[in-house]
């Protein structure tokens, strides 16, 4: 028996009168039980294999499964064993809040009383217990996107998919999101989120796929891929009273220091500012604040004194952009 | 249910079981809100088809420009259309709207039943809402004109032609609501919909339309005539008609080849 909620087995869809794969040769797994996150600029290939996983798109060629069961060979039972919150709401209009999520539970063969029930506990949950009985469209987009997830769950899906979750969401909403989120993990349910949004993989996944163009560029958990990425740590200080190039070499010289950049200051041009001071970005392969002290004294060798110090840990936006490039799409 | 049983593939009954729940509560759905606005509806579909037998008949004839008679002609033709717009109506523009705009197809588009079933739903319900209105279109009709021809041996051959007829119209629909994009709405309706309601020998008797052979021809094209002219046999069989038989079988054959056009178009639409 396998383990795993879902497997992406060579993946490849290539829509019509398209010259180029929109996902090309993808192959991961979900663990059961895990928040998975998938991670990539837009048109990468994210919503496609979603699609795919979620019966909802046509694969060219390649093997997915989802809670056991073959996608492509039997939709029917992956459809009652996942759910979908999509990107876009897709709110029954004609219904109230409270109906969209009984017809939902009804579609899956929920019997009627525990519908009722499940639909009340879950409006609680969600914050709309107050707004249960009223028109979809007075909903605010935060409200939407609480009533999708609800809606999601009403039929006790094992893999839940959520696309693009937070984006254009305020704060709080974004964060009651992630609260739930967690306790649908606490309880089980796998989840698979595409986003582009940094922190909200990091917070939330235990894993995360990057992926562009189609492929998948990286996989495993957001600190593992910070630490690959550089085996770094940043240094920035900010130096007055000597010249630049000359603390640049004192800097390398330094045992741990790999690089050193001069980085702009405020006039946009490297080397000493209006007010004769300069800084410097040192990328350390040692623990950086055990680097800070011989750095000091190197540089007051020089005359150089530093007035200000900043430890930069590298995020998982600099895997990301390291990855997958600053080309806009 | 355990981890292990969760694995398991589902049994071919338990999945059928799941697909029919699905679609019985799917169609119980359109049911529900149809019935919450039941006088919308019924705006939508009886007020063309009253407008147009109150007009033609009544005022027309009233002021003599038409015989007293034309009245018993027209209502079946207009009992046909009724069934056969309602029907194609209750799913086009819809359509159009849940793919592109509000989406809301989607979620029952991962209902735990087959993709053409959804479909299929769709022009049960186009049919019961159809029939509704044919149903009800009659007796308001005959207030309208003062009286109506009605014959209980016509009864099974009615029924026969307005269920095809309103098959039809929700094929027509399915295909039409699949194939034609958003931002053509406004031109079906000028180009499809008006050349249908006035080329399906509604307000007329086909056979009758020898002195004008081209629009015969035309009209022959246009499966609403087979709707129109099967409800006179049915009710005013003294009129010239074309043979019952035939229109039966043209109806099913264009119901089946709109049906399996509109499925293709379905699942285009429904799966990437």
């Amino acid at each position: 028996m396998t383990e795993s909620a879902v497997e992406v087995r060579d993946l490849v869809k290539r829509y019509p009168k398209q010259k180029v794969n929109a996902v090309d040769g993808l192959s991961f797994d979900v663990v059961r039980g895990e928040v998975f996150g998938l991670l990539g600029p837009n048109g990468a290939g994210k919503t496609t294999t979603v699609g795919v996983l979620t019966t909802r798109v046509q694969p060219t060629s390649g093997a997915v499964r989802v809670a056991g069961v073959d996608v492509l060979r039997d939709p029917v039972s992956a459809r009652s064993r996942l759910a979908v919150v999509p990107q876009q709401v897709n709110l029954d209009r004609s219904l109230t809040p409270r109906q969209n999520l009984i017809f939902h539970a009804a579609y899956h063969g929920v019997p009627s009383a525990v519908r009722r029930a499940r639909a009340a506990e879950m409006l609680e949950q969600f914050g709309l217990a107050d707004s249960a009985d009223i028109k979809v469209d007075w909903y605010s987009g935060g409200m939407a996107q609480r009533l999708m997830i609800a809606r999601a769950l009403m039929h006790e899906p094992q893999v839940l998919f959520l696309d693009e979750p937070t984006t254009g969401l305020d704060p709080q909403s974004r964060l009651f999101l992630w609260d739930r989120l967690r306790e649908m993990r606490a309880r089980g349910v796998t989840i698979v989120l595409t986003t582009h949004d940094m922190d909200e993989a990091a917070t939330l996944s235990d894993r995360v796929g990057i992926v562009d163009h189609g492929k998948l560029l990286a996989l495993d958990s957001p600190e593992a891929l910070v630490r690959g990425l550089t085996g770094q740590s940043v240094l920035d200080l900010t130096v007055a009273g000597q010249n630049g190039q000359a603390l640049d070499e004192t800097a390398a010289a330094i045992d741990g220091v790999d690089r050193v950049e001069s980085v702009a200051t405020g006039a946009g041009i490297p080397g000493p500012g209006a007010n004769g001071q300069s800084r410097l970005r040192l990328y350390v392969s040692a623990e950086p604040s055990s680097l800070l002290a011989p750095v000091v004294s190197a540089l007051a060798a020089h005359g150089a004194s530093v007035s200000n110090v900043r430890i930069g840990e590298p995020s998982l936006e600099d895997v990301f952009i390291n990855l997958t490039g600053r080309g806009l799409r | 249910m355990t981890a292990i049983e969760a694995m398991l593939p589902t049994g071919r009954t338990e999945q059928r079981g799941l697909a029919w729940r699905a679609f019985v509560a799917i169609l119980w759905r359109d049911i529900f809100v149809t019935g919450r606005e039941f006088w919308v509806f019924l705006a939508q579909v009886a007020l063309q088809p009253l407008f147009m037998l109150f007009v033609f008949a009544k005022v027309l004839g009233s002021l003599n420009y038409i015989s007293k008679d034309y009245g018993h002609l027209l209502l079946p033709g207009i009992v046909a259309l009724t069934a056969f717009l309602t029907a194609l109506q209750s799913i086009a523009f819809p359509l159009i709207m849940e793919f592109s705009w509000s989406k809301e197809i989607e979620d029952r588009l991962l209902a735990p039943l087959a993709t053409p079933l959804v479909a299929i739903e769709k022009i049960v319900m186009a049919v019961m809402r159809a029939l509704a209105a044919a149903v009800l279109i009659f007796p308001v009709g005959a207030l309208v004109l003062g009286s109506a021809p009605w014959r209980a041996a016509g009864v099974p051959l009615l029924a026969v032609v307005v269920v095809l007829g309103a098959w039809v119209g929700a094929a027509i629909g399915l295909t039409l609501g699949t194939f034609v994009p958003p931002s053509k709405i406004q031109v079906i309706f000028a180009v499809v919909l008006v050349p249908l309601m006035f080329t399906g020998a509604t307000q007329y008797p086909w056979p009758s339309l020898d002195t004008l052979r081209w629009f015969q021809v035309v009209t022959a094209l246009n499966p609403l005539t087979y709707a129109s002219e099967g409800v006179r046999a049915a009710l005013v069989p003294d009129v010239p008609h074309i043979a019952p038989w035939i229109c039966i079988v043209v109806l099913l054959g264009a119901g089946l080849a709109f049906t399996v056009a509109g499925l293709k178009g379905f699942q285009r639409r429904a799966i990437a």
